[in-house]
């Protein structure tokens, strides 16, 4: 292969040794270089880079240019370096723009084959800016139209300042007409005809004073013009370079090897320097043929995972780098969770019927009063979670948001009550995740089933009746997120069947089935006339429902199996 | 936050670096290698007493990490430690016998350190327990993190403090010289962590654990704090204001994010619970050297009097930092 028919352009201003390496690669494979480094590297670093690659005939150094990021200097520096690489070697026939941290991912034969093949193409990623997604900061069309005369990195405040002022004067430059501002990525590869084009247009000194004002023109300049010199614009790079949130490259270390060997691209940017083995790998010429096409797909799942997780995050993970301000979450707990407040006083053994029957972990009152009742009476819970009243206290929104992070995959139901810790009451009706179902007025069947003097239980009446009003205001209010149902003690007794297959529906959709066992109901004979009694004492016992003071209220119907299902 | 209260805070970074600035006259150093120390080094900085057993695992460890120089200050140790030290061609080692407490628990040492050697360059403070793990630190050394978190423009890094233990009693097993600690202590809590926002400073504090759960259940508020930044790039107007707790600027101390999204942060796991640690607690109840009265120790002694197991079913067993990330306990942020 002795054409020479590629040629390289590399841009460098760090790790030079690294450059050396790879310019002396391609070089050494035929494909003349043409480096180009930045005027703020040291004199003596840039004659050593020079002195390194002295014994390499097609290897030139272009005139130094200071390349600040984001501005002129970067897009003077290729025109300088293209200009001396389409002069001194004739025989190139495409160029490739690369950076000092790129690397070739695999043979150079393969990549100047594949060129081969498409002679007269461009590949430049080139879109216009309505279209593009990944500007940051939300300057797309305005880089072409406002003004940048301050540092972006060294001065930001005036950076901002000024184009706040400019856009609220109504600021804008006039674009040069036949000029469609097109973005993309800064690193191509053009034809020879296409690049002499653009180098070579009789307007260039015009374009050129317009495009020296327009920020970050090495993302613009090349993608704008070559829309007007080139029919066969392959609008993608290929060179592998990823950006992250902030509009920095990713870069590739030594652990990404086999995710960039699959990947099939030509060249991938950036690498980190001291990642030995990638230079290692992939400078060594090992003759695999193939034809693949690139397939970055493997690696654009990777970054995207990555960017997911930094500006998302893991919903209901409370941790030492994710600490959301209140609503923005993006979930405030990690699973779905039902918290059931009267049913364990209305049913006997509603617990073990309830996980019985759905599968899931149901544990008893979680914020009762003294001790955390986890179920089956654990002591230490999921993630070393402690039964500690006290514990669970001093943070209780850390305990519940741990023990649902802890438990991820395992649906967990607990069991509430006015007697209980009332701390999260807000919390978990703001929550999507919760099921929040409560038969208001069941805190009275212990009270009435107790044996205890009937001043106390009278007082103790009044004191729940007043928190559980509380919460069920809570759970009214237009902020609740929480999937919530609230019966009366009356509406419920009546019929118990229709909630309780709604509520198992909900938590195991995919069962479908139709109750068969049904808790047993506690025993109500004479509540009626204990809160009648209440009453007679001079208390209003109202979240129940109407109880008839005498007689029973049963079940509508309790010899019907099967609750009525609409399907 | 106001104008006043953030010119407080500004008086009060200068009042920790006056006086870490007055506390250099109590290092008389052993051996000063800092002459060796190049541009842009990674550095480790800790403070130590008797901790001669633990050392040589301990500059293994980081050495391996990619750490170039060590910067230690001697608490008038008897145990050898000093004269180890002094022979390792990476470390620089100064001596003390002044106390510990009035150095507020050695901050104000290498504070004074930092402030010399440190500024403009990465800085690791830890101690001879405690041993730093952040993403892909099996596969990347120290500098790609810090590299990364240059071009990140990130200066500190979060690496909250996990206890490890070991199942049964603490000395059932013997901690050898050159052991990795966590072949005998390979156990932690994965998820009883509370965390609340230090408005003043701005950073979080946690706390959680085996030692909240077994010592300090009747006073949580007592518990120890386990939120740590302990890798920073340093500059000399910086200043450690407890342990590693947290800096001034606060700024510094803003490793977490509040819109929803993860950072990346690290984990310091603690060796602190091997069969050194009963003799450690008595040394130090004798001595009142230790945060709040010795508290901790006091209630660590009492515990211990009944020998003590923090192993429950639910505690997990270390593996690698892919578990920890796994479990919400680090986060890789936006590195890839």
């Amino acid at each position: 292969m002795k054409s020479g028919t590629l040629g390289f352009v590399m841009l460098c201003h760090t790790a030079l040794d690294r450059a050396a390496q790879v310019a002396r690669h391609w070089a050494e494979r035929d494909c003349p270089v043409v480096i180009h480094v930045d005027k703020r590297v040291k004199r003596r670093a840039h004659d050593g880079l020079v002195k390194a690659l002295g014994d390499l005939k097609n290897v030139r150094f272009s005139g130094r240019h200071a390349c600040e990021w984001g501005t002129w200097g970067l897009v003077a520096a290729t025109q300088e370096a293209s200009e001396l690489i389409l002069r001194d070697f004739p025989g190139v026939r495409h160029v490739y723009l690369a950076s000092g941290s790129c690397l070739p991912l695999r043979p150079v034969e393969e990549l100047v084959r594949y060129l081969d093949e498409r002679p007269k193409t461009d590949f430049i990623e080139s879109v216009t800016t309505e279209d593009v997604g990944w500007t940051i900061g939300g300057l797309d069309v305005e880089r072409f139209t406002l003004r940048f005369p301050f540092s972006w990195r060294r001065q930001r405040r005036l950076f901002d300042g000024y184009v706040r002022l400019q856009r609220r004067l109504g600021f804008r430059r006039r674009i040069p007409t036949g000029i469609v501002p097109h973005l993309g990525s800064q690193w191509w590869c053009l034809t020879r005809r296409t690049l002499s084009a653009i180098l070579d247009n009789p307007d260039r000194e015009e374009t050129d004073a317009y495009f020296r004002r327009v920020w970050i023109p090495d993302e613009s300049y090349f993608q704008t013009l070559v829309r007007q010199v080139s029919g066969n614009v392959e609008s993608r790079s290929l060179t592998l370079s990823k950006f992250d949130f902030q509009g920095k490259p990713h870069i590739f270390y030594d652990d990404h090897l086999q995710i960039l060997r699959r990947s099939d691209c030509f060249v991938a940017r950036k690498i980190w320097p001291h990642a030995d083995k990638l230079y290692r790998t992939f400078l060594t010429d090992d003759h695999a043929s193939q034809t693949a096409e690139p397939n970055p797909g493997k690696i654009d799942r990777l970054f995207a995972k990555a960017i997911e997780r930094r500006t998302k995050g893991r919903a209901g993970l409370y941790m030492q780098s994710r600490h959301p301000n209140e609503n923005w979450e993006n979930g405030r707990t990690a699973a779905p969770y039902s918290v059931f407040e009267g049913f364990a006083d209305v049913f006997e053994n509603f617990e073990l019927w309830m996980s019985k029957t759905t599968g899931t972990r149901v544990h008893g009152h979680l914020f009762a009063p003294g001790k955390v009742e986890f179920a089956g009476g654990e002591a230490v819970y999921n993630g070393a979670l402690s039964d500690n009243a006290m514990l669970r206290d001093y943070n209780p929104k850390s305990f519940l948001t741990n023990l649902l992070w802890n438990t991820r995959g395992e649906r967990q139901c607990f069991q509430h009550g006015p007697g209980d810790l009332q701390a999260l009451n807000w919390f978990m009706a703001g929550d999507p995740n919760a099921q929040i179902s409560v038969i208001s007025g069941a805190w009275a069947i212990p009270l009435f089933r107790s044996n205890r003097n009937f001043g106390d239980i009278r007082r103790d009446a009044a004191e729940l009746q007043k928190i559980e009003a509380e919460f069920l205001n809570i759970l009214r209010s237009p902020w609740v997120k929480a999937r919530v149902r609230t019966w009366t003690l009356a509406e419920f007794v009546e019929n118990p069947m229709e909630p309780l297959q709604t509520i198992v529906d909900e938590i195991s959709p995919r069962s479908m089935r139709r109750l068969t066992e049904v808790p047993r109901l506690t025993d109500l004979t004479g509540f009626g006339q204990f809160l009648q009694n209440l009453r007679n004492q001079g208390m209003q016992p109202v979240l129940m429902g109407d109880f008839p003071a005498t007689g029973e209220l049963r079940p509508s119907n309790p010899r019907r199996g099967r609750p009525y299902l609409v399907k | 936050m106001s104008v006043f209260s953030r010119y407080m805070l500004r008086l009060a970074r200068k009042r920790w670096r006056i006086r870490a600035f007055r506390k250099r006259r109590e290092l008389r150093p052993v051996t000063d290698r800092t002459n060796l120390i190049r541009g842009d080094q990674l550095l480790v900085f800790t403070t130590f007493r008797n901790e001669r057993v633990r050392l040589p695992h301990f500059l293994r460890y980081y050495r391996d990490m990619g750490i170039n120089h060590f910067l230690m200050v001697d608490n008038d140790s008897d145990d050898g430690g000093r004269e180890y030290l002094a022979e390792q061609p990476d470390v620089s080692l100064w001596t003390t016998p002044a106390s510990y407490k009035r150095s507020r628990f050695g901050v104000d040492w290498l504070n004074w350190l930092q402030m010399k050697y440190g500024h403009g360059r990465w800085c690791l403070v830890v101690d001879p327990d405690e041993f730093f793990v952040y993403p892909f630190c099996d596969t990347r050394p120290l500098r790609a993190l810090t590299d990364w978190l240059d071009a990140s423009s990130i200066k500190s890094f979060s690496a909250m403090l996990l206890d490890m233990y070991p199942k049964g009693p603490f000395d059932a097993l013997p901690y050898n010289e050159g052991q990795d600690p966590f072949e005998i202590a390979p156990w932690f809590d994965s998820g009883n962590y509370t965390i609340t926002r230090n408005h003043k400073y701005g950073n979080l504090w946690i706390q959680g654990g085996p030692r909240m759960r077994m010592f300090f259940a009747d006073a949580p508020e007592r518990a120890p704090a386990l939120n740590k930044i302990p890798l920073v790039k340093w500059h000399r107007d910086y200043a450690y204001v407890s342990s590693t707790h947290m800096l001034l600027p606060r700024g510094l101390n803003q490793t977490y994010d509040e819109w929803g999204g993860e950072k990346a942060s690290g984990v310091l796991l603690h060796a602190k619970f091997l069969d050194t640690f009963a003799r450690k607690a008595e040394e130090e109840m004798e001595r009142k050297q230790h945060y709040a009265n010795s508290h901790e120790y006091r209630a660590y002694r009492l515990a211990t009097a009944v020998e003590p197991d923090l192993w429950c079913k639910w505690s997990e067993k270390y593996i690698n930092w892919r578990q920890l990330e796994i479990l919400g306990l680090m986060s890789k942020g936006n590195w890839a």
